[in-house]
């Protein structure tokens, strides 16, 4: 059995043809029901996110089963694609396909390096699959594996560590700057798409209460409505600032709507209370002349670009760290794939001695006149523990850990030994 | 016997030292509490020494600097158990357990404390130390926190965040241990300076004599108390409370060990209970 691994990125297909291919995943259905009609396919997964899309799959015959599966992927394109799909795609087999559903999963291959959304993405995947019966054994195990896996990336590494987002950015400085959240106010001057996002993250870091300050009082009103706050004009500006901690503000002004001046009065009768401002808009509408002044933190755009550029250098580190968690993980998956090699194996020689002892005792037990059911008994035990009892170190030479290639052939010698496999008689002639 | 346990007391700060910078290095709570266990060990083994000491002359070991500085580190310690318990800011160990370290071994270093005058071996005088040393001791702890408090608002007002942004709480935690330890080290303090006049009265005939260590604890003290008035009044908080904690920390510090030098002084450690 070999497991191969189908695919194509953002590293190697533009959005066009992604999100062409991405329409597998809302309804995986017709899919999984393609990919179990194949013969050569055994078991397979299928994940697609705005930036992947990836099939899994275990077949005994990878050279019949690659050429299918592709097709099935370039089919998803329209005519013209066909090429520039096949370009795209790229294959993994064995442990280049089992590392790689690694870093997909610990967010090595994302392209915001360490996301965590890809996990969950992949779990909902699987879970899909598992409902599609489509998996097996194999995947099985691979797929819980790969989630033990992330989660041991996660934790020993800060591969998911520090904010590379602007909202995630702004939550992690206000935590510096304030400690809990959960008694502070935010207040949204102006309304801008990114300003929504960071509002809305701060509402699910747990800051209770939110004052949207907009120049149209109906737009505040609709945004307040939404986030649970109140909405107030831009003239009461000053007066709102007494009550808040973590300001956003993203208007269109075309200057500046808040001085250093202005902020000393509001600092001086907030005795002092730390305010964190967050400047998103572009032109600026907040003096940067405010950073001076004590408790009071200023961040615009570019601080916070900065930030999350920092921290991502900092993943990119950490990355190496979980590249090295990966690459063992692998070896131990594909060990413990060694091991599971000789079961067929096991199972056959167990059913062999069985069948021996059974004729045996068929045999045996009418010579042996009336028996009382528990001299019976007894008998039966005899027989299939010397069966077994003889087997026992055939049994434990072939799950020793030996080399791959070896293992081979110990299997290959021990099923001609014991005639496991009579169609192949001829050839021991 | 004493020395063995300061020593074995000593032992324990250096070790939870070298843990706690293993905290602040690697971030795992487990070797913070691995810490707080070794200090807790170093603080009883302390406190035993202490005991002994006190059972031995008959009156608590407040004579001679070798004395005050081993009390000195008891108090940061116990000081610093206490906070830890009601409030914890992690990091803090970093640098209470070596400062505990430092004042316990200066303690060791020294020659034995001399006789004490008769006259000075009262409970009373044993009460004045320890409250004026507990109140020194709490100072300490919001003088390393104000030092935690510049590094950490400097990362976040100059936006370049190193080694330290991460690994250091927030302000406000940081702003909040200032609140709590200058609130409780000036009661302390309060106390130190009433019980000592009014000893000074009953052996002495005086409150107050201007002695360069009484006139230096004043300034100290009208720091402090400046302070907590701004910080209620006007909300001084954050930069200048931490930057006025560890202006008011050095003055106590020149005070407990500057004192020394002047000759006239009566609270000279190496003179001391001679009576002017």
């Amino acid at each position: 059995m070999t497991l191969v691994l189908i695919g194509l990125n953002h590293k190697t297909a533009p959005v066009a043809l992604r999100e062409k291919l991405a329409a597998l995943a809302p309804d995986p259905a017709a899919a999984y029901q393609y990919l179990r009609s194949l013969a050569s396919v055994q078991e397979a997964l299928l994940y697609a996110t705005c930036n992947r899309v990836e099939i899994i799959f275990a077949t005994p015959e990878p050279e019949a089963a690659i050429p299918q599966v592709r097709d099935f992927l370039v089919s998803q394109g329209e005519a013209g694609d066909a090429a520039a799909i096949q370009q795209a795609l790229y294959v993994h087999q064995e442990a280049a396909a089992i590392s790689h559903l690694f870093q997909v999963a610990c967010g090595l291959d994302s392209m915001v390096m360490g996301e965590p959304q890809i996990l969950g993405q992949v779990k909902a995947a699987y879970r899909q699959g598992t409902e599609q019966q489509a998996t097996g054994p194999l995947l099985n195990r691979l797929l819980h594996k790969t989630f033990s896996v992330a989660k041991k990336v996660r934790s020993e590494t800060g591969i998911g560590g520090m904010a590379v987002s602007i909202s995630y950015a702004a939550v992690e400085l206000a935590r510096k700057i304030f400690g809990s959240l959960a008694d502070k106010t935010g207040l949204l001057i102006g309304a801008g798409e990114m300003a929504e996002l960071a509002v809305e993250h701060l509402k699910r870091q747990g800051v209770p209460r939110l004052i949207v300050a907009n120049r149209t009082l109906e737009r505040g009103l609709e945004l307040a409505h939404r986030f649970g706050g109140r909405a107030v004009s831009l003239g009461e500006l000053p007066e709102q600032l007494l009550h808040a901690d973590i300001v956003i503000s993203s208007t269109g002004a075309p200057e500046i709507i808040l001085t250093k001046d202005q902020l000393k009065v509001v600092m001086r009768r907030r005795k002092q209370r730390p305010l964190f401002l967050i400047d998103i808009a572009v032109p600026r509408d907040l003096d940067p002349a405010i950073n001076d002044l004590d408790n009071v933190y200023l961040y615009n755009i570019d601080d916070l670009q900065g930030v999350i550029q920092a921290n991502l250098n900092h993943r990119q580190e950490e990355a190496v760290k979980a590249q090295r968690i990966i690459e063992v993980e692998t070896q131990k998956f594909l060990q413990w794939r060694e091991t599971q090699a000789v079961t067929p194996t096991i199972i056959a020689l167990v059913a062999k001695a069985r069948q021996i002892y059974q004729a045996e005792l068929k045999k045996t037990l009418p010579q042996l006149g009336s028996l009382t059911p528990e001299q019976q008994k007894a008998l039966e035990v005899l027989a299939e523990s010397i069966a077994l009892k003889l087997l026992h170190d055939p049994f434990l030479y072939l799950k020793r850990h030996h080399h791959p290639k070896r293992r081979s052939q110990d299997i290959d010698l021990t099923r001609r030994l014991f005639n496991l496999d009579p169609d192949r008689n001829e050839d021991l002639l | 016997m004493e020395y063995w346990l300061f020593i074995l007391a000593l032992v324990s700060y250096g070790v939870a030292t070298c843990i706690w910078l293993g905290f602040v290095w690697f971030q795992r709570d487990f070797l913070h509490r691995c810490a707080v266990w070794t200090v807790t060990l170093g603080w009883c083994s302390h406190t035993a020494g202490l005991i002994w000491q006190t059972v031995a002359q008959g009156f608590l070991p407040v004579g001679g600097l070798a004395a005050a500085l081993s009390l000195y580190s008891w108090t940061v310690t116990t000081a610093f158990l206490i906070l830890n318990w009601r409030y914890p800011v992690k990091v803090l160990g970093a640098m209470a357990s070596p400062l505990a370290a430092l004042l316990l071994s200066g303690s060791l270093i020294l020659p034995r404390p001399p006789e004490l005058a008769p006259i000075l071996q009262s409970s009373w005088l044993s009460f004045h130390v320890a409250a004026a040393l507990l109140g020194n001791a709490t100072f300490a702890l919001a003088f390393l926190g104000g030092i935690l408090y510049l590094i950490q608002e400097r990362q976040l007002k100059g936006k370049r965040f190193g080694f330290f942004y991460k690994r250091l709480p927030s302000l406000e935690t940081l702003d909040a241990l200032n609140y709590y330890c200058i609130n409780i080290g000036f009661v302390l303090l309060t106390l130190g300076i009433i019980s000592g006049s009014l000893y000074a009265q009953y052996t002495l005939g005086t409150f107050w004599q201007w002695d360069p260590k009484e006139t230096m604890t004043l300034i100290a003290w009208l720091l402090y108390a400046g302070l907590l008035h701004e910080r209620l009044i006007k909300g001084w908080r954050g930069r200048r409370a931490a930057l006025l904690a560890i202006a008011g920390f050095v003055v106590l510090m020149v005070t407990f060990i500057g004192a020394d030098f002047w000759h006239r002084s009566y609270h000279r450690f190496d003179t001391f209970g001679r009576l002017p």
